[in-house]
């Protein structure tokens, strides 16, 4: 019996966490959302750049956290607090770098094939986002750095009508979006995209034949026989 | 689409679209997790160690006017002439006509209306000149002047400031300025010795973490586009991926700062709308490469993906 199956014939459930509970578990249950196996043909380096951007991220969000626990002047006037920064920024490269190789990973290998076009679109969504955060934490440095992104950067958000309402001068208003607005978008695209790789699994090479050895011959208990099904 | 789906394409469909059946291999999310995330930690530490981050103290209204007084007195004398950047920008600080950056009928810029207004002379020169202790007498003089009176006084001090020796305000030929080198010698004095800094920067508040007026004011100078230019900092020299010292910027903005080193958007007027909208399409494009047939096709074409998956292709 299949976990849908075994789903589909769960008793009497008609209140909505009930409802919310069976969906949530057809989608994703748990052995796809902490997978213990792979498809063989997920052996690559280019599959540790998507965990690499996770991982930058989370150092982003650590560094980010203890730089808020002293406000904008600590990193000018303690070594400590300059290093804490040092990290903060870093960590952002890193997470930009693994990020492109990431997305040009993912482009040669035409991941969106196969239903996955919103892991795709929400990767895309990741990258813009990760750029207006960065933007703006670059207009927070309170140092000459900032007050140039400042003045030069107003210039094409003004153009295009935004500079009226996102004042990259005003500092109260960028703070709030660098630290909680933000930081709050990203982690909510980023867990969207990263929930929707483990529902759809990892996509199979292109021209991938049913065929080939490693779909042929492969015993009838490595997986279940599941009907093609379209999620 | 008829007959077949293409098999570049995001339908559901096929091998890909499909829980896979084939072989596997034993996998550990969490580990990998682990892993990845500490070999991020020791680059992110090594990184920080060796290169540490930009700390350029920032400009003031005080270290510009004693570094180059000439350049303070000829941008102040701009601001209450409103004849600098700032006065003549359009919305959203000012509403100069003409000023906005269109594409046809498309004008953004204006449609947002002038939300942040900014009036320099009065922001920048004579209200701060009202809170001195000694209000300069010459404040009422120009406030009862005529816009044409006012216009003449600033324009022929601008000019004579340019033509004095090192443009030096002390070595102005004497002329018909009117008030203009009295406020002018008043404003520079305040801002040499820093009060400047503060009260446009309060406001008349005691809190402001707005500083509109003080980044626009630097901006109309030289001063702080030399220092900048000094860094690589400006648009011409692909600014946006530098920090001061040498440190690496916004580097993935670099399609961004290309199109502004290259005609028709080095040379437009409107070149921040153009490449704006440039950009937009390309993100756009970007997003929708599963649903665009020829785009979604190239890595079918360029056969990256060989490598990829070099060991699965290999072992059909
Ligand atoms: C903060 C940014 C991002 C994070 C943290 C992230 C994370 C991940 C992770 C962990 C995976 C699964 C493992 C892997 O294949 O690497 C993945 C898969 C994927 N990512 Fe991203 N990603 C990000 C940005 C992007 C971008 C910019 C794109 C493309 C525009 C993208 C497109 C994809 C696609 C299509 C998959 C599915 C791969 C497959 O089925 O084989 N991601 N992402």
């Amino acid at each position: 019996m299949t976990q849908d199956e075994r789903l589909d014939r769960e008793p009497d459930v008609h209140t909505w966490t009930g409802r919310a509970r069976v969906w949530m578990l057809k989608k994703l249950p748990p052995d796809k959302l902490l997978p213990e196996d792979q498809p063989s043909y997920v052996a690559s380096w280019i599959y540790v750049f998507g965990m690499g951007a996770i991982g930058s991220l989370l150092i982003v969000i650590a560094s980010g956290v203890i730089l808020s626990l002293n406000g904008p002047n600590w990193y000018h006037i303690s070594a400590l607090g300059h290093f804490v920064n040092s990290l903060h920024l870093w960590s952002v490269e890193l997470m930009f770098l693994t990020m492109v190789v990431h997305l040009w990973g993912k482009f040669w290998m035409a991941s969106w094939r196969g239903g996955r076009a919103l892991t795709w679109i929400t990767g895309v969504g990741s990258f813009a986002v990760s750029i207006v955060a960065a933007f703006t934490g670059y207009l927070l440095q309170t140092n000459f750095d900032s007050q140039w992104i400042a003045f030069e950067g107003k210039d094409a958000l003004n153009a295009s009508g935004i500079g009226a309402w996102f004042n990259v001068s005003n500092l109260g208003q960028m703070f709030m979006w660098h630290v909680t607005l933000l930081p709050l978008a990203v982690g909510a695209i980023v867990v969207l995209h990263v929930v929707l790789v483990r529902m759809r699994g990892v996509v199979p090479p292109i021209d991938a034949a049913a065929t080939d050895s490693q779909l042929t011959g492969v015993p009838a208990t490595a997986t279940e026989p599941t009907e093609a099904k379209v999620n | 689409m008829k007959g077949k789906v293409d098999p570049m394409s995001a339908r559901a469909v096929g091998i890909a679209g499909t829980p896979w059946r084939g072989k596997l291999r034993e996998y550990d999310l969490f580990k990998e997790l682990t892993v990845g995330v500490s070999v991020m930690v020791v680059l992110t530490v090594i990184l920080a160690l060796v290169l540490g981050s930009p700390d350029e103290p920032s400009v003031t209204l005080k270290s510009w006017a004693n570094a180059q007084t000439a350049d303070f007195a000829a941008t102040a004398t701009a601001e209450l002439g409103g004849t600098s950047e700032t006065a003549q920008y359009g919305p959203p600080y000012t509403n100069t006509k003409g000023a906005t950056q269109t594409i046809g009928a498309l004008d953004l810029q204006s449609l947002s209306g002038v939300q942040l207004p900014v009036n320099t002379a009065n922001a920048f020169v004579l209200d701060p000149l009202a809170t001195l202790p000694n209000q300069p007498t010459e404040i009422a003089t120009w406030r009862a002047a005529t816009k044409a009176e006012q216009a003449k006084w600033t324009d022929t001090y601008a000019t004579a400031l340019s033509k004095a020796p090192k443009s030096a305000p002390l070595n102005v030929k004497s002329g018909n300025y009117g008030p203009v080198p009295a406020l002018i010698g008043d404003l520079t004095a305040m801002a040499q010795s820093g009060a400047l800094d503060g009260v446009i920067q309060a406001q008349g508040n005691a809190y402001n973490l707005n500083y509109t007026n003080e980044i626009l004011f630097l901006g109309d100078g030289q001063y702080f586009q030399n220092l900048a230019a000094d860094q690589h900092l400006t648009g011409d020299q692909w600014g946006m991926m530098n920090e001061t010292g040498g440190t690496p910027g916004q580097s993935w903005l670099w399609l961004f700062s290309f199109f502004y080193q290259i005609p028709p958007f080095s040379t437009a007027p409107n070149a921040d709308l153009l490449v704006v909208g440039v950009m937009l399409i390309l993100t756009l494009l970007l997003a929708l490469v599963p649903f665009i047939p020829w785009l979604r096709r190239i890595p079918k074409w360029i056969p990256v993906h060989r490598l990829v998956w070099k060991d699965y292709y290999r072992k059909r």
